[in-house]
């Protein structure tokens, strides 16, 4: 019913801009005003929520540790999943953000008849999700000769390596199968999987869509109805230097490139602000030094808490009687 | 023959347990009222407590009962606090931002592993709060309510927090394996802090933390009763060792003082780990002290909320101070490591009047509790194994075949793993780990942590302790593991259920009392019971040998 929900959403969104790209008037709409509103709400909404983020205290120290502590100078720490440097943390996260650390541990439970519980593990998610973002990289790097005149060395190079094996005319490129690929096994699974299609709310199905319709169209421009490449470019470029064109590019563009939009407007305000978060999760960023360091929280508000000598009028006849030493006779 | 009750194990039928279905109902979540079965949930505080700690709506009720008794405007009481904790907590609000419900934390908790209940997958768990939060919290889910995974907050709501933040031991397990760290445990902090608002907590949390405030421990021991019980463990020491020890009590000048958890004082089997500490005092001649006002090391406190667990804290830095201590050694403890080790500074630090921790026996300075000064019991005993200054014989537990439960706590908010192991294998022969998935920071939890284990829960704690009970007996029939060691004293009072029921002939002991057990004291006589008071193997035989001739 959710992912019912959401492609319908999607599809929606499509017409939309199949039926604008087809009314002159709209071209205005399509060309000018949906990305500009797009890229306000994008960065606006990364901005507000990042920075909502930072101006709240994070009042304890609370990293999960995920293997030895720095104790005795003679058992070894596990340096990155218990870092105790910055260093460590550094390091830590950069195996979470560019390796995925904590998907890659992932173990999937059975339960075997006689209450056996077995636990194997589950590398799939971590592979499709790697695989996925990685792509997405390299096609948003790929997009950049859009933008750019002219197209930087580094671009030319990631596009070369992408369509390293030159099958077909204009060779296809690597990644958005690969794309197309993880997007299709993630939504699968999403379906398939009983426990998660129970969990998957219409905000989880409706980025996937709206990415696989993406990364659809935009095979579908480059291999088969194909699209002028120079009236593309001049409407990015003119997004870009504050002078939109509108000068259309066709159905199959206007689409792309609407979607792209909506990715970009809805980003902050969706479960795509993981992004961010990941970089900022207190369980993660921080260094196991808690007994080494005081850690400062900006709240630590007094709490009255019952002292000694409270503690000694309550108990004085009962402590003396059994030769406990008191503060007061 | 007698009826078994919901509270009794031997109400649960092992087969029917293990009949677990993983595989969500059709209907969605959102509207499943939480089933309040006996055997699932926690009798709520009495208002006696409530009272004495000055928290709010003490009354009589109980979750079963339809009208809840709650303040007229409880919507609005827990849309303040929740506004409240989300300025204060920069994990909560990333926790509430940042889930894709990827669902890799699903199959990682114990409860849905055990129990098959989705809502207790940790993502659902965190989803009962989430669902508010963008209902109520964002301009997304104001506008598009139920369609982008918004609830409007009912009060069903408030009857499954309450269920399933009760069905949450904080373990962090799921959060070993959410790709942004997202922390169940803090989720489940938060939404029982939002819950204590309204008056809705359990007993078996608050009535400690009742005790603690007033006698100084959980269990209420006032301090002559303290010191009856430290002299009867003194008395069996010297059944067992011939060597009699006087304990140190609200010692001033002391140069350790020395916390452990209540719950050592009282029951079997944490009172033989508490033997074994002090046993090892004396034979080393620490100058050290108990503290009858300090006397709980544990914290319910953090089951409850930030406030009430900085004030239940607060004692062990006051006594510190009042006695004149240098530094303070912990015992073992799992949630109370939790505690000291990522809390107690920041709480009621700065310790500017102690030194840093430093063995008088070794010499060794402990530089990674610099500020805290206070270090865990397993990092002062393996320094003084590693450097040769006690005299054991591991021959005396080669009747033990032992195998190690890492603790929640000390395993993920802390990484005390080798520690414990180091001491293990330096005083017993035999020593089999579990499977690796359920170990060091995939260890599963004895499924009674964070207040949960209390008898009434019998159906949770089994359910929750199936994982880990299940572990054990896979080493039991492997190796014919007969003692699970913890350094935990939940662990040492629930695990014994879970083990007599998962894997009956397993006893579950404190890494101490294996210590102990193994320690050739000086002038000590020949050893022919271990601290339980049981007969060792071989001496059982020499006593018929010598009957005979």
């Amino acid at each position: 019913m959710t992912a019912i929900l959401a492609l319908g959403a999607i599809l929606i969104l499509i017409l939309l801009a199949g039926f604008g790209s087809q009314v002159a008037g709209l071209q205005v709409v399509f060309g000018v005003a949906v990305p500009y509103a797009a890229i306000a709400l994008f960065l606006g909404g990364l901005v507000f929520k990042v920075m909502s983020w930072a101006r709240t205290p994070v009042p304890f120290r609370i990293p999960t540790t995920c293997g030895q502590q720095k104790t005795l100078d003679w058992i070894p720490s596990a340096r990155f999943d218990n870092p105790h440097t910055t260093l460590g943390v550094i390091g830590r996260m950069a195996l979470e953000v560019l390796f995925f650390r904590s998907l890659f541990r992932n173990t999937k439970v059975d339960i075997r008849p006689g209450g056996r519980i077995i636990h194997t593990p589950a590398k799939w998610l971590w592979a499709a999700a790697l695989a996925f973002h990685y792509s997405f990289l390299v096609i948003f790097i790929r997009h950049l000769r859009f933008f750019t005149e002219p197209v930087p060395g580094f671009v030319k190079a990631i596009q070369s390596v992408d369509s390293f094996f030159e099958i077909g005319v204009p060779s296809i490129f690597l990644t958005s199968f690969l794309l197309l690929g993880a997007l299709g096994f993630l939504l699968l699974r999403r379906l398939v999987s009983p426990q998660l299609r129970y969990i998957s709310l219409a905000n989880d199905y409706f980025p996937l869509f709206l990415l696989i319709a993406i990364g659809t169209t935009g095979v579908l421009m480059r291999h088969f109805q194909k699209t002028d490449i120079e009236t593309i470019k001049a409407v990015a470029m003119g997004i870009l230097s504050f002078s939109p064109v509108t000068a259309g590019g066709g159905a199959l563009f206007t689409i792309h490139f609407f979607l792209v939009c909506v990715l970009f407007a809805v980003f902050p305000y969706s479960k795509l602000m993981h992004m961010a978060g990941v970089f900022m999760s207190p369980t993660r960023n921080m260094a196991n030094t808690n007994r080494a360091k005081r850690h400062i929280n900006p709240w630590n508000h007094p709490v009255a808490f019952r002292t000694y000598e409270e503690y000694e009028d309550d108990f004085r006849d009962k402590m003396k009687a059994a030769g406990i030493p008191v503060e007061k006779e | 023959m007698a009826e078994h009750k919901p509270d009794q194990m031997e109400f649960y039928k092992q087969e029917e347990l293990q009949q677990i279905d993983l595989n969500p109902p059709k209907e969605g979540w959102q509207d499943q009222p939480a089933d309040f079965r006996p055997g699932s949930w926690i009798y709520p505080t009495k208002p006696k407590h409530l009272e004495s700690l000055g928290m709010p709506n003490p009354r009589e009720w109980s979750p079963a009962d339809e009208d809840w008794q709650l303040p007229e405007n409880w919507q609005e009481i827990i849309h303040k606090k929740f506004k409240e904790l989300l300025g204060k907590y920069r994990s909560f609000r990333i926790f509430m931002d940042t889930c894709v419900r990827c669902g890799a934390c699903a199959d990682k908790c114990h409860f849905f592993i055990g129990g098959g209940d989705p809502k207790n997958m940790p993502v659902l768990r965190a989803e009962l709060v989430r669902s508010i939060y963008r209902n109520d919290f964002t301009t997304v889910g104001k506008i598009l309510g139920r369609a982008c995974g918004g609830r409007k907050l009912t009060m069903d709501v408030i009857k499954e927090w309450f269920y399933y933040f009760y069905q949450c031991t904080e373990c962090r397990r799921c959060s070993v394996f959410c790709p942004y760290g997202i922390d169940t445990a803090e989720i489940t902090m938060m939404a029982r802090e939002m819950l204590h608002e309204l008056g809705l907590g359990v007993n078996w949390i608050m009535e400690p933390v009742a005790n603690c405030h007033r006698t100084g421990n959980h269990l209420g021991i006032q301090p002559h009763g303290l010191k009856d019980t430290l002299e009867f463990f003194c008395e069996d020491i010297e059944d067992v060792t011939g060597i009699h020890i006087d304990p140190p009590i609200n010692k001033k000048g002391a140069e350790v003082l020395f916390v452990t958890p209540s719950g050592d004082f009282l029951a079997d089997p944490g009172t033989f780990t508490c033997m074994g500490y002090m046993m090892l005092f004396e034979e080393i001649g620490l100058d050290y002290t108990w503290s009858t006002y300090a006397s709980e090391g544990g914290n319910f406190g953090l089951f409850t909320s930030a406030d009430v667990m900085k004030k239940l804290n607060a004692k062990i830095y006051a006594e510190a101070k009042r006695l004149g201590v240098k530094y303070i050694i912990g015992g073992e403890c799992g949630h109370m490591w939790r505690v000291l080790n990522q809390y107690m500074d920041t709480m009621n630090g700065p310790a500017d009047f102690l030194d840093v921790p430093k063995s008088p026996i070794t010499g060794t300075v402990f530089e990674n509790s610099r500020s805290t000064k206070m270090i865990h019991i397993t990092e002062f005993t393996a320094d003084l194994i590693k450097h040769g200054k006690l005299k054991l014989d591991p021959k005396m537990n080669d009747h033990v075949r032992v195998t190690f439960h890492d603790s929640c706590n000390p395993a993920r908010a802390m990484g005390l793993l080798e520690e414990p192991r180091y001491i293990i294998n330096s005083v017993c022969n035999n020593f089999h780990e579990m499977p690796e998935n359920t170990i060091r920071e995939q260890t599963f939890c004895c499924g009674g942590g964070a207040g949960l284990g209390t008898d009434e829960n019998m159906e949770m704690r089994l359910r929750g302790g199936m994982p880990r009970g299940t572990a054990v007996r896979h080493v039991q029939e492997k190796y014919d593991v007969n003692q699970l060691a913890c350094v935990c004293a939940i662990d040492r009072a629930t695990l014994v259920t879970v083990c007599d029921y998962w894997a009956p002939g397993v006893q579950v002991t404190g890494v101490h009392e294996l210590v102990a057990n193994a320690m050739v004291m000086k002038g000590q006589k020949e050893r022919t019971m271990n601290l339980r008071l049981e007969p060792l193997p071989g001496a059982e035989e020499k006593e018929a040998n010598d009957g005979e001739s």
